[in-house]
């Protein structure tokens, strides 16, 4: 039930451009207006979806879980509207011009280099390729680390000047990090040396 | 011993937090208002701007429409969002406003804008390219800065104009935040400056020039990027060596003195061969000089565009 609830809530940013383009609402540059919002939407998913290991640890809930997959899915959906508005309402299909743009500019390089990386993560999110691929299944996955940051790199590079928004991903991005490597430094310190006195934070083992 | 220091701040400027802590609740308020009051943009009704002669320096473009000019805007000195100067701005005065030309001049002036409006003023239709990559076509009102200029006399040792916009954070809440170095500098070479093209604005679509567009007073040098346009000017300074315009001192390896428009020389992060016209959904090629190279051109004759971008 809550999970068709979220199902319908992840497509509220999409229902709100639909509606803002039947009533006129785009602004001056509906083109542009719509590449960012679902940029945008892709980046706020993409660090909710990274927010769900560290939630479920603090507060113990661990129904969290079984959310995580839809979020993940959520991101590359609106991805790939992302990525479709570029190469068809951007760029018009212009194959030469969009390859350029994907050498030439560094932060297309980056979006495009994450949206490339996130394909197989989508691909191998079914439980039948979970069992399939057991252990590398986590380490293929653990390349969503790299897509969020390189998904914050594309959006500061594309910023002209005023870097408060990118900076603020970055900072949640960070946490969201760095609570990884916190958890993952405490793990190693426990298990390196037999006399180490044990962290009273008592993480449940890593799966 | 105890020094004591005057405090920066004086008690009376602080802000009550009971009135800060609104703050959101302003925003939102201010929010719901502009959609209520939706299409006119500006507090007061925009006023005609009388006697206007049509200009033959005039583009046969569609234009784009009012409220696309005046509601996707960038002008950071109300914000950087390209939605805010319209909110933010709405409540500027531009009046009483004086403009000073000083500098390498025989006749320092300072114009009062009221004045200013009594020169004869014409309508021009520019093309307007922003460096970020769309375009507009804008029916503008004023002088030729020349007009200026020659009431002013520059002296024979001046080279370069340099343009200063208002600076008063309590006026331009943008300036609150350091986005850029205020007050916002831009620059000309004298000839430039003095070329026939280059508009002293007052107004546009046959009214006083809107707030968020740069009332009261702005540049329009149509074949450069729209950033070099100063807005709301209140100096206007005639000097021997090239100014540094703000853009230049924020990234200089992205913005330099010319800015001319130029399909061939890219923004280092993105590319400049083509534009989005508002209102147009394909994008159309940028044309050298935005398709002023006939006017433009021989001031660069020589010159590596490249080089000197």
């Amino acid at each position: 039930m809550a999970k068709v609830a979220l199902f319908f809530v992840c497509l509220i940013p999409l229902g709100r451009l639909i509606w803002l383009a039947f009533n006129g609402g785009l602004g001056a540059n509906p083109i542009e207006f719509v590449t960012r919002s679902t940029g945008t939407w892709t980046l706020v998913l993409l660090l909710i979806t990274l927010s769900i290991t560290p939630l479920r640890r603090l507060t113990g809930y661990k129904a969290l879980i079984r959310v995580r997959r839809m979020l993940g899915l959520f991101a590359f959906f609106y991805v790939c509207l992302h990525f479709t508005t570029y190469i068809w309402l951007d760029q018009f299909f212009e194959l030469a011009s969009i390859l350029k743009d994907i050498k030439k500019r560094p932060f297309i390089t980056v979006g495009f280099a994450c949206f490339v990386l996130l394909i197989p993560l989508a691909l191998t999110s079914t439980n039948a390729m979970m069992r399939r691929l057991g252990r590398r299944w986590q380490q293929l996955h653990r390349l969503v680390y790299l897509i969020g940051i390189g998904g914050v790199v594309h959006y500061w590079w594309l910023v002209k000047k005023d870097i408060t928004q990118p900076a603020l991903y970055a900072l949640v991005l960070a946490l969201l990090l760095g609570y990884r490597l916190v958890v993952w430094a405490q793990a190693r310190k426990r298990v390196a040396p037999p006399s180490a006195p044990t962290s009273p934070t008592n993480f449940a083992p890593h799966k | 011993m105890l020094i004591r220091r005057p405090a920066d701040i004086k008690p009376s400027e602080i802000t009550d937090p009971a009135i800060y802590h609104q703050r959101r609740e302003f925003i939102k308020g201010a929010a719901a208002m502009s959609a209520l009051a939706a299409l006119p943009l500006r507090a007061d009704a925009a006023a005609k701007l009388p006697g206007v002669k049509k200009s033959t320096y005039t583009v046969d473009e569609a234009l784009t429409p009012l409220n696309d000019i005046t509601t996707y805007n960038n002008f950071y000195e109300f914000g950087t969002d390209k939605a805010s100067p319209a909110i933010q701005a709405r409540n500027f005065v531009p009046r009483p406003w004086t403009v000073t030309v000083e500098g390498l001049v025989k006749r320092p002036t300072t114009f009062d804008m009221d004045d200013l409006l009594k020169l004869p003023l014409e309508e021009r239709v520019y093309r307007l390219r922003c460096v970020e990559g769309w375009s507009m076509v804008i029916p503008w009102i004023g002088f030729p800065l020349n007009e200026i200029l020659k009431r002013v006399e520059p002296t024979g040792s001046a080279k370069f104009v340099e343009f200063t916009t208002l600076n008063d954070p309590k006026r331009m809440p943008g300036q609150r935040s350091p986005v850029l170095d205020w007050p916002y500098v831009e620059g000309l070479r004298l000839d430039e400056a003095q070329h026939p093209l280059t508009l002293m604005v007052v107004g546009l679509y046959g009214e006083v020039l809107p707030n968020q567009n740069g009332a009261p007073l702005r540049l329009a040098v149509p074949w450069k990027y729209g950033f070099k346009s100063a807005k709301s000017i209140v100096r206007i300074r005639l000097v021997e060596k090239a100014p540094i315009s703000s853009w230049m001192r924020a990234t200089p390896n992205e913005y330099g003195f010319f800015s001319n428009v130029n399909p061939d020389v890219d923004h280092p992060r993105w590319s400049q061969a083509k534009e989005r016209r508002i209102g147009e959904f394909l994008k159309r090629k940028t044309l050298p000089f935005n398709g002023y190279g006939e006017q433009v051109a021989s001031m660069y004759a020589g010159m590596d565009l490249r080089k000197f971008f």
